[in-house]
């Protein structure tokens, strides 16, 4: 076995988060999708640092999940913004932007 | 129970890996791999599929599991359990609060708005994953790793935060302004709705009062209270014995009730003198 089977899961994973994100309708659920995303990224950038021998990716993927971190307490602040006054976490119905 | 045979799993692993030469992966960590990768295809799979948003966070929390075991086994402990604290620990817990303030049983709504929508997605994921697979597998098949030796093991939190504090200083910096704005900005959506219709405080209604945004400046009096009713029905009644009207209720105004005597207006009724003597003009 190689480290080659890291990235190939890490890819598959990202592809399911691809199609969860076009697929599912709730906005909760879309943005686990994109953490999954994140996360599949993450899990290549480890195996990069291994395969190279440097903690260069390391560093990448730590600072990934910073961003990621930052980036959940603003999306869900505004999908809690957005659920008190439409009542829904739909993506559908936040449609006002729309025309 | 699966969690301590992972754990278990984990130590043995890390264990094998410290100890093995650079560059070669040790059957346990293969083992490890064909256990948890398909596992983790599975959650994730489950996370897309499930119709509950709570069993998607579930799956997402074990997929996140999976990807802690596979950073420690390859040679990034830290990162390993800065994943279990930072994503399974906090965000997914942010997740499942939000989900909960949003409501549990909110379901996905099963009408597609785009016609062929799902169809074109589950081709495009296809699409994309048997490129990445076929680009991936030509490319790297035969890879050796190179091995980070002691800055994957005992080294590694040294390691990493050297480069941090030198070569990623500036980024470094910029994480933590990012972090501030996004605080900032979680507060600001937060309480942008509830500053519109705020309670106004006490000082603010009595200045409000004496400008003349109120109809009068006291509050409405209250119904009287005597020995003999304690009716709302009964009116308080002025420093002068008359009937203060605004005490009574309007609807009670209008029901039927019996006719209250009206004593004629007395400006001395508090003090007990009779009401001649001001008519007679004795003290004014």
């Amino acid at each position: 076995m190689s480290p080659t089977y890291y990235l190939l899961l890490s890819a598959l994973l990202f592809c399911v988060g691809a199609v969860g994100v076009l697929v599912r309708r709730n906005a909760i659920v879309v943005f686990m999708c994109i953490e999954l995303m994140l996360n599949a990224v993450n899990l290549s950038l480890v195996t990069f640092a291994r395969v190279n021998g440097t903690l260069d990716g390391q560093v990448m993927a730590f600072f990934v999940m910073v961003v990621a971190a930052a980036e959940v307490v603003v999306g869900l602040a505004i999908i809690m913004s957005i659920f008190r006054t439409r009542r829904t976490a739909s993506v559908d119905d936040a449609n006002l932007l729309k025309y | 129970m699966s969690l301590s045979i992972f754990a278990a799993a984990v130590s043995m692993l890390e264990a094998a890996s410290t100890y093995s030469a650079p560059g070669v992966v040790s059957t346990g960590e293969a083992v490890t791999f064909w256990i948890l990768g398909p596992l983790a295809l599975a959650a994730a799979a489950g996370m897309v599929f499930a119709r509950n948003a709570v069993h998607s966070a579930m799956c997402l929390i074990a997929v996140m599991f999976c990807f802690a075991v596979f950073y420690i086994v390859q040679e990034a402990p830290f990162l390993g359990f800065v994943q279990i604290i930072v994503y399974t620990g906090a965000v997914m817990m942010l997740f499942l609060f939000v989900l909960m303030l949003v409501g549990r049983d909110s379901s996905d709504s099963v009408v597609e708005v785009l016609r062929g929508q799902r169809l074109a997605a589950l081709t495009f994921g296809i699409g994309l994953a048997a490129l990445l697979v076929a680009a991936l597998g030509r490319a790297l098949v035969a890879v050796t790793p190179a091995g980070l030796g002691e800055a994957g093991s005992i080294n590694n939190v040294t390691g990493i935060g050297r480069l941090i504090f030198t070569d990623y200083l500036f980024a470094f910096e910029l994480t933590s302004a990012l972090l501030i704005t996004a605080a900032l900005g979680a507060i600001v959506l937060a309480f942008a709705q509830t500053a519109a219709h705020a309670k106004r405080g006490q000082r603010a209604t009595v200045t409000a009062r004496l400008r003349g945004e109120h109809d009068r400046i006291s509050p409405l009096p209250g119904p009287g209270v005597y020995a003999t009713a304690n009716s709302v029905a009964v009116p308080a009644l002025l420093p002068d014995g008359s009937v203060a009207p605004e005490s009574l209720s309007e609807i009670i105004d209008s029901t039927p009730v019996r006719e209250i005597e009206q004593p004629e207006p007395d400006a001395h009724a508090l003090t007990g003198r009779p009401a001649h003597l001001d008519e007679a003009g004795d003290l004014r």
